[in-house]
């Protein structure tokens, strides 16, 4: 009752009871304050393990200081390299280079187009077939799940040509398709189907069959059972399809842009690799490597958002 | 008030590598009348299960057939009930809920979206489905949870979700496979009681398995016992324990009365013998 009337009444508590307890001064001397390199070795440290889980998961605590010392590591020793002459800089340009390099296919372009259009050109095809792949391949893939006859129908094909490299039936789509930017969409469309068909098929295997049964316990139809539980319990799934699908896209943008291009990142690196011009090659690299971790993490926020569930 | 008869049901699986066949349940004979609460209780592989999935509409049987009323539930008789009922194609039907042991809540909906998820799929409007919902909530104890999403719920309050569910959708019995099995054992008697106190204040049907001889004991009008190879009925007991609870609310001192304890032992005895035989095999 007294403590109720304390807790209610903070006034009442500093009446009551005397000033703050002063930290006891025998604690601080144990514990001094850390030096640099204790400051440093905690960085790496695994971070706060939960007690009495000496013997837990391997691999658990966290590693984001390694991967920023890493990269930075990387980085210092493509700019140590360069500087100090180890490399020629026809097999390495010195990262200045390469910004500068930047600056300028920016402003003033590369092969008669500029980066704007070229990263604008490759986007537009990656993306584009992305766009068209997840309108396809995912009711495709939840179909196949729900269906034998669609299963029967298209786990051949896609089972056979998934393995293949894109190279290997680019000939074929240009054969049929032309030159035009069609045979391009359709080379990176193709790439990006077959994992994302299998992920929504996964994702409706994965749906708990007593979900199912309540629902037609609950008086649900066929359709219904599709529309509100197969469909929304392959989400994760198919998120993750989309993930790995559009990883795919962009490793054969390369490929797609081999022929008959006028723009666009794989155009132009392939073009600057013709005349030797290794630091285009690499900023063209690297701005295709982080336009696909943006949209990377644009897709994991997005996860985050639509299946807070997953995981749980 | 219908009630729920299984006639001369049997389920037979193909046996695994052209082994035997696996009689599941065999000639099946056995009614639930409206407002009895029935436990069935027995080994591993009895058929418990497969009699609830029967009941429910998940599965057919190779053999027999069951009614709700004058309704087919499953199998497909040429007359009963002085119904031509051939050809008519039955199933899970919203007339005979189900609660299951877990996994069956949709993570995507909070805890009222769940509940009212049945009557949502057939076309109630939203202000009466919310009213519905919220009124089984409150029987449950969950009223203040209503936004909450399901997957950060404790299991028993998602079994509390899971019951408040299948009673929204108003059906004739409710068919519960192992519900409480698990939980952990504080947990457990409370869902118990308040099992018990739904069925008073609703005085539904109610078919509910469990491995437990003490919950069944205190939850059971009728108990039966079930036994395997091939799944059969072996005993059935008539119980008022439940009532009694009902009338004392002390579950402690009903589940100590030494005519209790008596039929623990009882019923253990015939379990172990069957779990001995089983374990010959």
């Amino acid at each position: 009752m007294l403590a109720q009337k304390t807790l209610d009444n903070p006034e009442l508590m500093t009446d009551a009871e005397p000033a703050e307890v002063p930290p006891s001064p025998s604690r601080q001397e144990v514990r001094p304050a850390p030096t640099l390199l204790q400051r440093a070795a905690r960085l790496f440290a695994a971070g706060p393990a939960k007690p009495g889980d000496a013997f837990g998961a391997p691999g658990q605590g966290r590693s984001l200081a390694i991967s920023i010392v890493t990269a930075l590591s990387l980085i210092g020793l493509w700019f140590l390299s360069t500087t100090a002459g180890w490399v020629e800089p026809l097999f390495l340009p010195s990262p200045t280079a390469v910004i500068a390099r930047f600056w300028e296919v920016l402003t003033e372009g590369f092969a008669n187009a500029t980066l704007i259009e070229h990263t604008g050109w490759s986007m537009l095809r990656v993306f584009g077939a992305f766009a068209l792949a997840l309108v396809t391949a995912v009711p495709i893939g939840i179909f196949m799940g729900v269906n034998r006859i669609a299963r029967g129908l298209f786990d051949p094909i896609i089972e056979f040509y998934r393995p293949l490299p894109p190279l290997a039936y680019l000939p074929l789509v240009i054969i049929w398709l032309g030159i035009g930017e069609t045979s391009k969409i359709v080379l990176i469309y193709m790439a990006i189907f077959a994992p994302m068909a299998l992920s929504a098929r996964a994702g409706v295997k994965s749906v708990a069959i007593e979900q199912i049964h309540a629902a037609y316990s609950m008086g649900a139809s066929r359709w219904q059972v599709v529309r509100h539980i197969i469909l929304k319990s392959a989400l994760p799934e198919i998120l993750t399809g989309m993930r790995i699908g559009i990883g795919f896209g962009w490793t054969t943008l390369v490929a797609a842009e081999m022929v008959a291009a006028q723009a666009g990142l794989g155009f132009m690196v392939l073009n600057a690799a013709e005349f030797l011009v290794t630091d285009v090659v690499i900023m063209g690299i690297i701005v295709i490597g982080i336009i696909a971790y943006l949209f990377d993490l644009l897709m994991r926020f997005a996860e985050r958002k639509l299946v807070p569930w997953k995981g749980h | 008030m219908s009630r729920l008869q299984i006639h001369d049901v049997s389920v037979v699986y193909p046996g695994l590598n052209n082994g035997e066949e696996v009689h599941a349940l065999s000639h099946i004979n056995f009614a639930i009348e409206p407002g009895e609460f029935v436990v069935a209780l027995g080994a591993s592989g009895c058929g418990k299960t497969t009699l609830l999935s029967l009941m429910a509409g998940f599965i057919s049987p190779s053999d027999g057939y069951l009614t709700l009323g004058d309704n087919p539930v499953s199998g497909l008789p040429r007359v009963a009930c002085g119904v031509d009922l051939h050809d008519q194609i039955a199933g899970p039907g919203k007339e005979r809920g189900v609660v299951f042991q877990k996994h069956a809540l949709l993570p995507w909906l909070n805890v009222i979206e769940n509940t009212e998820f049945g009557l949502k799929l057939q076309g109630i409007p939203r202000s009466e489905r919310r009213e519905r919902a919220a009124s089984f909530l409150k029987l449950v104890g969950l009223e203040d949870f209503h936004q909450h999403p399901v997957y950060q719920l404790s299991g028993g309050m998602q079994q509390r979700v899971g019951i408040a569910r299948a009673l929204t959708n108003d059906p004739e019995m409710l068919l519960l496979d192992e519900p409480l099995g698990a939980l952990d054992a504080l947990t457990r008697e409370v869902l118990q009681e308040l099992l018990l106190d739904v069925w008073k204040q609703t005085r539904k049907m109610m078919f509910f398995i469990t491995h437990s001889v003490e919950e069944a004991l205190f939850m059971a009008s009728r108990l039966i016992i079930m036994s395997p190879r091939p799944g059969r009925i072996t005993h059935e007991f008539k119980l008022d324990f439940n009532e009694r609870f009902l009338e004392c609310r002390d579950a402690r001192k009903v589940k100590s009365l030494p005519e209790f304890i008596e039929m623990r032992e009882k019923v253990l005895s015939i379990i172990h013998g069957d779990e001995q035989s089983g374990g010959m095999h």
